[in-house]
């Protein structure tokens, strides 16, 4: 990837982090951890991976992306605003009566959602659906979904494994953001789902492993995941919790909760000045 | 009435004939089952069109998640299991990933209710009708017939949103020609009558006519009414059939809780408030047992509906 691609992407990261705060701030709810541990993937697939036209979001040939991890909905709605979907001031009205920005993805009301979803493990089945579907009528469209690490706890998720796997699905892109920890505390302490590179490799996936806040990683994730061998592709991400705002690093509490004034100011301030530091 | 030789047809079937027919005229039809194509009769349409049938193996709620995303691509999708799995084990699936964005989606849902028989209560359901209904948008369906759950697919693949179509494993009278096509939400006055209504719904429109002969034999003239979609429910039927009979009688092969009976009595109390019983599965499981045997005994047959339509005459003011 070139210096100022790569520059260019942490610059839009950090408005997607910006649009993260600054919606769920302003919804007083929400679920700003794993919005801000996936905000890097989604600035990367909306800018750089997917084939897709703001102009036209329904276009029959344009890539999906299914959030099956729904409640990082404040994130997707960030990267699709300032993607051209709709206007970034909207961010604002997230969760708020009459929004077109429900706390969970609804396809019938945000432009650009391609499926709703918000309860876990159904988003995966839908984007296998999707991935089938191109199959089907020959079409060469790429279906990506993201997953939490949690979420594989559902049993829906390794129903929709074994049958992606089963049809021989390989525009099917699942992405696991990694970060390790779940409403209850760490993903071990709950119900484990390590190993999950081992997991999905038993379903008879391709696994490719990458780091969620290094783009050139990213980069070369996505470039093996396209290479269609029959095989579904699983990109399991090591991501951090609450990425990029300093004191929601790493910080379970942080999972669904949202900043008082004093923490947004300081949120804002921290992604100023790493937006400042990316202008140098 | 001579008995004469009725043809019968289990409505199952009639959803396989149906699918391979529908399949004839749009290429873009898909149909899902889950490892019951056998017993779904999907089977018929898995011989005719092997490459657009798609086996999801026994996972009804990855099955119901394949279909929303299937349907998003331009497909005209069918998905299938029985009645317990696909309402019951997958509601939730059903709930969010089709219901909550509306998606065209049509469930085939065979192997409704107590007259699965032999297999027992783990898998007569008769809880489907209300989990369904209660989904904002869904259409539910319950044909009566073979003619009625053959065009019923028909209406179904062309309505725009999700339907459930509730069909059974055993074989039931045939009730309509070939000239009869089935209109969804539109309720079928099969006989005319003053006294009482009887609105009957599935294989229990077949009881309700011969309830309503033996009435007849007794100097009662019942009205019958074949309520083949129980949502959107045909209310201005009902609410005329109240105000001119003075009282209602509803039969399903469904629990009295949360079914046609539920939604009668709710849509007319705000309306036309008049007696409404009801004959169906009494708040219980079933049991193991030829299906014909169970019917009789948990309450579905003529001579019940009878009964209670004797009731609700005496219950009008």
């Amino acid at each position: 990837m070139e210096a100022s691609r790569e520059l260019e992407l942490k610059r839009l990261a950090v408005q997607v982090r910006r649009g993260i705060i600054e919606g769920v701030f302003n919804a007083k709810s929400g679920h700003p951890g794993g919005s801000l541990s996936s905000a890097d993937l989604l600035t990367y697939l909306y800018f750089e991976q997917m084939r897709i036209d703001p102009q036209a979001p329904k276009q029959a040939g344009r890539d999906r992306f299914v959030l099956s991890k729904g409640h990082v909905a404040p994130a997707l709605y960030a990267a699709l605003a300032l993607r051209g979907f709709f206007p970034v001031e909207a961010l604002k009205t997230l969760r708020k009566n009459g929004s077109f920005l429900q706390g969970h993805p609804s396809m019938k009301l945000t432009p650009g959602v391609d499926m709703s979803t918000g309860s876990l493990g159904q988003g995966i089945s839908a984007a296998a659906g999707m991935a089938l579907g191109a199959k089907l009528a020959g079409g060469a469209q790429d279906v990506y979904t993201l997953l939490g690490d949690g979420e594989l706890e559902e049993g829906q998720v390794w129903e929709a494994a074994m049958f992606a796997a089963a049809k021989g699905l390989d525009h099917l892109i699942a992405i696991v953001d990694n970060n390790n920890l779940q409403i209850d505390g760490t993903i071990e302490e709950v119900n484990s789902p390590y190993p999950i590179p081992e997991k999905f490799a038993a379903f008879g996936w391709n696994v490719i492993e990458a780091d969620a806040h290094c783009f050139a990683s990213l980069e070369a994730a996505f470039a093996r995941a396209k290479q269609y061998n029959g095989k579904p592709t699983a990109i399991i991400m090591k991501s951090i919790k609450g990425k990029g705002v300093s004191f929601m690093e790493d910080q379970v509490a942080w999972h669904g909760a949202a900043p008082n004034a004093a923490q947004y100011d300081q949120a804002m301030e921290e992604l100023s000045a790493q937006l400042a530091a990316l202008a140098q | 009435m001579a008995e004469l030789e009725i043809k019968k047809t289990a409505t199952r079937d009639s959803y396989g004939r149906a699918l391979v027919d529908l399949g004839a005229q749009n290429e873009k039809l898909l149909v899902l089952d889950a490892d019951l194509a056998a017993a779904t009769k999907t089977g018929m349409f898995k011989k005719a069109y092997p490459a657009r049938f798609v086996d999801c193996g026994i996972a009804e709620s990855n099955l119901m998640g394949v279909a929303a995303g299937l349907s998003t691509m331009g497909f005209t999708v069918f998905a299938s299991s029985f009645a317990m799995f696909a309402a019951g084990r997958a509601f939730e699936q059903v709930r969010n990933t089709i219901g909550y964005p509306h998606l065209s989606v049509n469930i085939g849902a065979t192997h409704a209710g107590i007259s699965v028989g032999e297999d027992g209560a783990s898998h007569q359901c008769c809880e489907d009708i209300a989990l369904m209904r209660s989904i904002p948008g869904m259409t539910v369906i319950n044909p009566a017939d073979d003619r009625e759950a053959y065009t019923a697919v028909f209406a179904a693949a062309k309505l725009d949103g999700p339907v459930y179509l509730r069909f059974g494993r055993l074989a039931v009278p045939h009730l309509f020609g070939e000239d009869y096509s089935i209109e969804i939400g539109k309720g079928v006055q099969l006989r005319a009558g003053k006294q009482v209504t009887i609105a009957a719904t599935g294989l229990m429109v077949g009881e309700a006519l011969a309830a309503a002969e033996a009435l007849a034999a007794e100097g009662i003239d019942a009205r019958v009414l074949n309520i083949h979609t129980i949502k959107p429910l045909d209310l201005g039927i009902l609410t005329h059939a109240a105000a001119e009979t003075g009282a209602i009688v509803t039969a399903e092969e469904h629990s009295i809780i949360g079914g046609l009976g539920s939604a009668v009595a709710e849509g007319l109390a705000g309306i036309c408030p008049v007696p409404v019983l009801r004959v169906g599965v009494e708040d219980t499981f079933g049991a193991s047992g030829p299906a014909v045997e169970m019917l009789k005994v948990y309450g579905l047959e003529a001579a019940h509906i009878v009964a209670k339509a004797k009731q609700a005459i005496a219950m009008k003011k």
